[in-house]
């Protein structure tokens, strides 16, 4: 059936459209942009007046649990929490149990999602066996299997000289690899931010170092071997700095942050909150500006949520005790578009980095709205209230730090290869 | 004034008004304990746990003691002896011990922030007898009232506090208290065991040599080297450690001639502190331990919410 989207904002960064047209879907497709486009008889119609019509989101970085944590989150719900949230398509992280290193693992994921799941899941397979840091993953039957991108996410790739040899390697097979940049060695059994807040709640800190560290070794290791890299979960100014050094000097480097690293800084953790506990952790007011100064310059080119749903038995503990982690695909377009508000992005450079920069990180072939796209598109609210309530979340973890809080601006409708998966009432 | 806590989870949630209440409640309880019969009937028929999960002889005796010359009921929790070790959580633990309607719990834990987690999910009072790095409010209240005893005030004293800061919750309690009643406070140790921002918690001077804190000081207090510190990262060796930061006879000369010698215990003899510091006429260390009672017993009473002492 045939779905035309009338009257909307349109912002499709790709095309550098930013106007109010209409948009015809057929066949899962986008047909066409335009003024008044009619509507013939078998043609549903979405009034999108006073709505802003974007590509799909992307969100490139969540954890679906799934093979082996579905007490967690499985792919049923978190593509629930996906098409909840606004994103059309997730990049799910192969930390599962067993952990995404072999294509059976990355099979079933994917035929897991296309029976079940509601919006477009694209697996990482794991960089090393095991994510044991000791032998390669193999790369290239990952990537024959359906894998986007390797990563050992969670944990970094400990041996330098091995992590030489995965960025040759990927490079070779042409698959994006994504670092999680820490020094375990500096992190130690780190709580949060090491500093002042850490100190006074007398907490071990895991210093901002452990990831700026890390961060260039990456970097030198990306520019020695001339791969691409792509930087997870940047948190740290100086981690801003050294990214934004090598870009400009030409290494392939991209990078993501998530909104809590824009949006909380560590004074978040007193009263041992532990769902403000994650990996990097909440840091300094300082860092938050710098991750903006990052995203306003371009440094910063995707905003990815981290989603990391945990049980409530492994939250609800004394705070050394408790999983790192927050859940965010539910969170992150309300937090995202106070970016807008606070003129760090305009609206089209935001909407780049929640699908088009995603989407050319990874060569997913979508996050635009040219005529022959697939017809993933987001239609959001940007003005309606909400508050985040636990009993309302698609997801089936509840991690998080943001329950309570009225949020601005929510996803209308998600449309997923010209289907309405999620329509907001 | 009235104590309005229900909880004592650390100093740095109390007035300076509310310390000074606790001190002076703790000033009159300590008559007590010189009676022939050491009991007052002022917490009878009231239930108190003592809840361990780290070992404790001094503070653990010490809060019974109290709360047993106060007329409550008392009964000790060790770690060793519950269920925690079959893989209980302290939420369960806690409701199990609610159940059977206590009225004070005294806990020591040893993760930051246990305390907090555990007064938000239970009705009775909770006292913090240590967590983790962060507080041990009984112990600077007793440091306190053993230093106002001697000076007969807090304000402007010269407070020396050497060693391991870092993952000391003694020093956390005494800094944010003393830098509340007005003490000014030095800290010294090794930068590696200095936490971030030490400077900040407080009035307080992070000096890198020990007799840079001692010099002029009214009170020197010296924290307990954990041993395990050594040869890993932290420290190099015992030895060292003690020839820089431990105190003896000519350090303490540097300080001012009356110069309280304070310990939380248990002592390293030989290593923070010289056997002849530790017995010498500045050490104050036994009659910490005497206020430790009267102390606790002041904070028993506060967060039963108050009444008469007779």
């Amino acid at each position: 059936m045939d779905l035309l989207i009338k009257g909307g904002r349109v912002i499709d960064p790709a095309q550098q459209i930013d106007e109010k047209l209409d948009i015809r879907i057929t066949d899962g497709k986008i047909k066409e942009l335009g003024k008044k486009l009619a509507a013939d008889k078998s043609c549903e119609v979405i009034d999108a007046k006073g709505l802003i019509v974007t590509p799909g989101l992307i969100d490139m970085h969540v954890h679906l649990r799934d093979p082996g944590l579905e007490y967690k989150e499985d792919i049923v719900t978190g593509t629930r929490a996906a098409a909840a949230g606004g994103f059309t398509s997730v990049v799910c992280m192969p930390n599962t149990k067993p952990v995404n290193d072999n294509k059976a693992i990355t099979t079933y994921i994917i035929a897991k999602a296309k029976a079940e799941g509601l919006v477009n899941v694209f697996p990482v397979g794991t960089i090393t066996q095991g994510m044991k840091s000791e032998n390669l993953a193999e790369m290239g039957d990952l990537k024959e299997a359906g894998c986007v991108a390797v990563s050992d996410d969670g944990r970094p790739v400990t041996n330098p000289e091995l992590m030489r040899r995965a960025l040759e390697y990927a490079k070779g097979m042409a698959i994006p690899l994504i670092s999680h940049a820490e020094d375990l060695g500096l992190a130690g059994d780190g709580q949060m931010n090491d500093g002042f807040t850490a100190t006074e709640l007398g907490l071990k800190g895991i210093p901002w170092v452990a990831e700026d560290a890390a961060t260039a070794r990456d970097v030198y290791l990306a520019e020695f071997t001339n791969s691409p890299i792509h930087i997870a979960h940047v948190s740290t100014k100086g981690a801003v700095r050294i990214i934004r050094d090598a870009k400009a000097r030409g290494v392939q480097v991209t990078c993501e942050t998530a909104p809590h690293y824009f949006t909380l800084t560590e004074d978040a953790v007193r009263g041992y909150n532990t769902n403000a506990k994650m990996n990097p952790p909440l840091r300094t007011g300082e860092d938050v500006a710098a991750i903006k100064a990052g995203l306003a310059d371009g440094t910063i080119d995707a905003i990815a949520t981290d989603h990391a749903p945990h049980h409530s038995d492994e939250k609800d503990l004394e705070f050394a005790l408790a999983a790192n982690g927050i859940i965010g695909l539910e969170t992150a377009l309300p937090l995202a578009l106070t970016l807008v508000e606070e003129k760090v992005l305009d609206l089209s450079a935001l909407v780049a980095k929640l699908c088009l920069n995603p989407a050319r990180i990874l060569k997913l072939g979508r996050g635009t709205l040219e005529p022959g796209a697939v017809a993933d598109i987001t239609i959001i609210e940007p003005d309606r209230k909400w508050t985040v309530e636990a009993a309302k979340l698609a997801s089936k973890s509840k991690n998080s730090p943001f329950l309570g809080m009225t949020m601005k601006g929510q996803s209308a409708y998600t449309i997923v290869g010209g289907k309405i998966v999620h329509k907001n009432q | 004034m009235a104590f309005k806590h229900k909880d004592i989870l650390g100093l740095q949630d109390l007035t300076a008004e509310e310390i000074e209440l606790l001190l002076n409640t703790a000033d009159n309880m300590k008559e007590i304990s010189k009676r022939e019969v050491k009991k007052v009937p002022t917490l009878r028929g009231k239930t108190v746990v003592n809840l361990f999960f780290e070992p404790s002889t001094r503070t653990r005796t010490s809060f019974e003691i109290a709360a047993k010359r106060l007329s409550a009921d008392t009964l000790n929790i060790s770690a060793s002896t519950s269920a925690v070790q079959k893989g209980e959580t302290l939420s369960d633990t806690a409701w199990n011990i609610e159940a059977m309607k206590p009225d004070i719990i005294v806990m020591r834990h040893g993760i930051s922030g246990a305390h907090h987690y555990l007064a938000q999910r239970v009705s009775y009072s909770v006292i913090n007898a240590g967590d983790g790095a962060h507080e041990h409010p009984s112990q600077g209240l007793l440091d306190m009232m053993t230093m106002r005893e001697k000076f007969g005030t807090l304000q402007g004293l010269k407070v020396a506090i050497v060693g391991d800061i870092t993952h000391s919750r003694v020093a956390r309690s005494n800094i944010y208290g003393l830098t509340k009643m007005g003490a000014n406070v030095s800290l010294a140790g090794p930068p590696t065991l200095i936490p971030p921002g030490a400077e900040r918690l407080g009035n307080v001077t992070v000096c890198n040599r020990m007799q840079e804190a001692v010099e002029g000081a009214d009170v020197i207090m010296m924290l307990r080297i954990q041993l395990e510190r050594q040869g890993k990262t932290l420290l190099p060796t015992m030895r060292e450690y003690s020839r820089y930061f431990g105190l003896s006879a000519d350090v303490v000369k540097m300080a001012k001639p009356g110069v309280l010698v304070m310990h939380p215990g248990p002592m390293n003899r030989g290593v923070e502190i010289s056997s002849d510091v530790a017995d010498g006429e500045n050490s104050v260390i036994l009659e910490q331990v005497e206020n430790g009672v009267a102390v606790r017993m002041s904070m028993l009473y506060h967060v039963s919410g108050g009444g008469p002492t007779e």
